[in-house]
């Protein structure tokens, strides 16, 4: 089996949060739909509220502390990303955009990305694509074509349609399309000379 | 090996006290502290420079000529001389005037300055930042090596049968450093020419200056300049000292949480233990600082930063006692027995117009 790797971005903040439950849910029907792919898909969860302070110590000091950089090279080395925001006024939350924030604006080119996001109330599903789907854009990942909103009826009674578990396998599975005809991810070296001097001079 | 301190000349509250110092006082400040640098018996003094408050270092040279002119010994250096912004041209006279002054007493550390206002003032744009630093820079080596320069570019107006003057002393350009944090392709300027590479260290984790003093020192190699290990390497460093390490951990911490550069984001522990900060007791600066080689080789300069974040005059001084009295002796002694005898000393004036003589009567 081909070794592949997934992380998953969970911005949930309590816990255990809808948010994470989700991103695990997406996390698990990508392990299947890998697998199916002939892919052993290895996962890697990185919940930002673990990594807040580091984060808005980054912004200040210009430098990750350990465990972000950590988390922050998990992410640009991912063959796969599964990314997953609570909606906090009509947008990701700030937390969600403060790590996207810090991310090197090339680790995420050309890399497959399932877009997320949980709320209280359905009439927020459309930030994913009028906020999500954007950031991602810059980023110039691949952000495969169906994303996965889920608001709070999602998870009780009225969910017995299946209506998100399709969404689910539908977006997971457009992920492990994406994975699956690509080569595995390779990390830029931030210190390697790019230009011979000689150019440089000219 | 080296020792001194370097300033950013930032004018800051003192978050203990309140009290803002003025232009004038912090200016005469920085004065009285250079001279005490060399009193303790520290080799190098270098002054940042900055267009913008709360800086007061616009005019490094004015500055530094007025230090030449009370002290001895004491190395006028740069931290660093925006390459960027700055006419080549005029670095190139303000710089060897200086040498004239102080009898030799000067190199310079270039830097690019990351503060993007400035650079529209003079005409510039941050985003050609690394262009402008390897131009204004060919430029500059050509103008101190050159009696009549002919020269064409990109972001100056062309030369024509220009001499800049004076000359630099006995014809031999200050040495010159290269300074910056995470740019590769300044690692590869300084190795081009064969000049020191300067790693601020201070405000990143040692992994990263690492990586820059390991390429530094590979491309030193590749153009012929030596073996890795004989290329010429300069750190920054920050402490803050008492006798008891718990006394240096209460007093600095109010500055350090207040700091304009990091203030407000990590704890000073965190901060300590991701960064070279070290706040504590000599004998823990003496035991970091030794540490450094470790991960970067025998190098050739170190340089505290000192007078920062509102510390009054009083404590910088004091800091300037501890470190020349118990700190750098131990150091140097440390260093030294440590160092192989093909590692070369930082160039100085002396040395390099030895090097030159030598080389005119093997030619001759």
């Amino acid at each position: 089996m081909k070794q592949r790797t997934l992380v998953v971005v969970s911005a949930g903040l309590s816990q255990p949060s809808s948010t994470r439950l989700l991103a695990d849910q997406l996390a698990a029907a990508a392990v299947t739909a890998a697998a199916e792919r002939g892919i052993e898909l290895h996962v890697r969860t990185i919940e930002l509220r673990d990594l807040a302070h580091d984060i808005t110590n980054h912004l200040l000091t210009g430098f990750p502390p350990g465990a972000l950089k950590d988390a922050l090279d998990a992410v640009a080395g991912a063959d796969g990303l599964i990314a997953v925001s609570p909606i906090f006024t009509a947008s990701y939350s700030g937390l969600f955009k403060s790590f996207f924030d810090v991310v090197d604006k090339d680790a995420l080119v050309d890399k497959p990305v399932l877009i997320a996001a949980t709320a209280g109330t359905a009439r927020h599903s459309l930030a994913l694509e009028h906020a999500l789907r954007p950031l991602f854009g810059y980023l110039r990942a691949v952000v495969v074509p169906t994303s996965v909103f889920a608001a709070s009826d999602d998870w009780g009674a009225d969910s017995s349609d299946g209506f998100l578990q399709t969404r689910i396998v539908r977006g997971a599975t457009e992920l492990a399309t994406e994975i699956d005809r690509r080569e595995p991810a390779t990390v830029a070296d931030p210190f390697a000379l790019t230009v011979s001097f000689e150019d440089l001079l000219k | 090996m080296q020792f001194g301190i370097f300033s950013v000349s930032d004018i800051t509250t003192d978050p203990t006290t309140g009290h803002t110092p003025s232009e004038a006082e912090r200016i005469k400040n920085i004065v009285t502290i250079a001279k005490h640098a060399e009193e303790v018996g520290l080799d190098v003094f270098a002054l940042g420079e900055h267009h913008n408050e709360p800086f007061f270092s616009s005019s490094p040279t004015t500055t530094l000529a007025y230090i030449a002119a009370q002290t001895d010994k004491l190395l006028l250096s740069t931290a660093t001389t925006l390459i960027t912004t700055n006419d080549p041209v005029k670095i190139a006279e303000d710089y060897a005037m200086l040498q004239h002054l102080s009898d030799g007493r000067v190199d310079l550390m270039m830097g690019r300055g990351n503060t993007g206002p400035v650079y529209p003032w003079f005409g510039k744009d941050i985003r050609a930042g690394i262009p402008l630093a390897i131009e204004n820079y060919s430029l500059l080596h050509k103008l101190w090596r050159e009696h009549v320069v002919d020269w064409q570019g990109k972001y100056r107006t062309p030369l024509q049968s220009f001499t800049s003057t004076p000359r630099p002393l006995d014809e031999v350009p200050p040495f010159v450093w290269h300074g910056s944090i995470r740019s590769p392709e300044i690692a590869e300027q300084a190795a081009f020419y064969g000049d020191g590479f300067f790693a601020n260290h201070i405000f990143w984790p040692a992994s990263h200056t690492q990586r820059m003093i390991e390429l530094y020192r590979q491309r030193f190699a590749h153009y012929g300049h030596g073996d890795p290990d004989q290329a010429i390497v300069g750190l920054g460093g920050q402490v803050f000292m008492r006798k008891n390490s718990q006394d240096a951990v209460k007093e600095f911490r109010p500055y350090f949480d207040n700091a304009p550069v990091y203030g407000h984001g990590p704890s000073m522990e965190d901060f300590t233990r991701e960064t070279p900060l070290t706040v504590g007791s000599p004998q823990q600066v003496i035991d970091r600082t030794l540490g450094f080689r470790d991960y970067v080789g025998d190098y050739q300069r170190q340089l505290f930063l000192m007078d920062h974040a509102g510390l009054p005059l009083k404590t910088v001084l004091e800091q300037l006692d501890i470190l020349g009295e118990e700190v750098v002796p131990v150091l140097r002694k440390e260093f030294a027995a440590l160092k192989p005898a093909h590692v070369p000393d930082a160039p100085t004036h002396a040395s390099l117009l030895a090097k030159k003589q030598a080389k005119e009567e093997v030619s001759a």
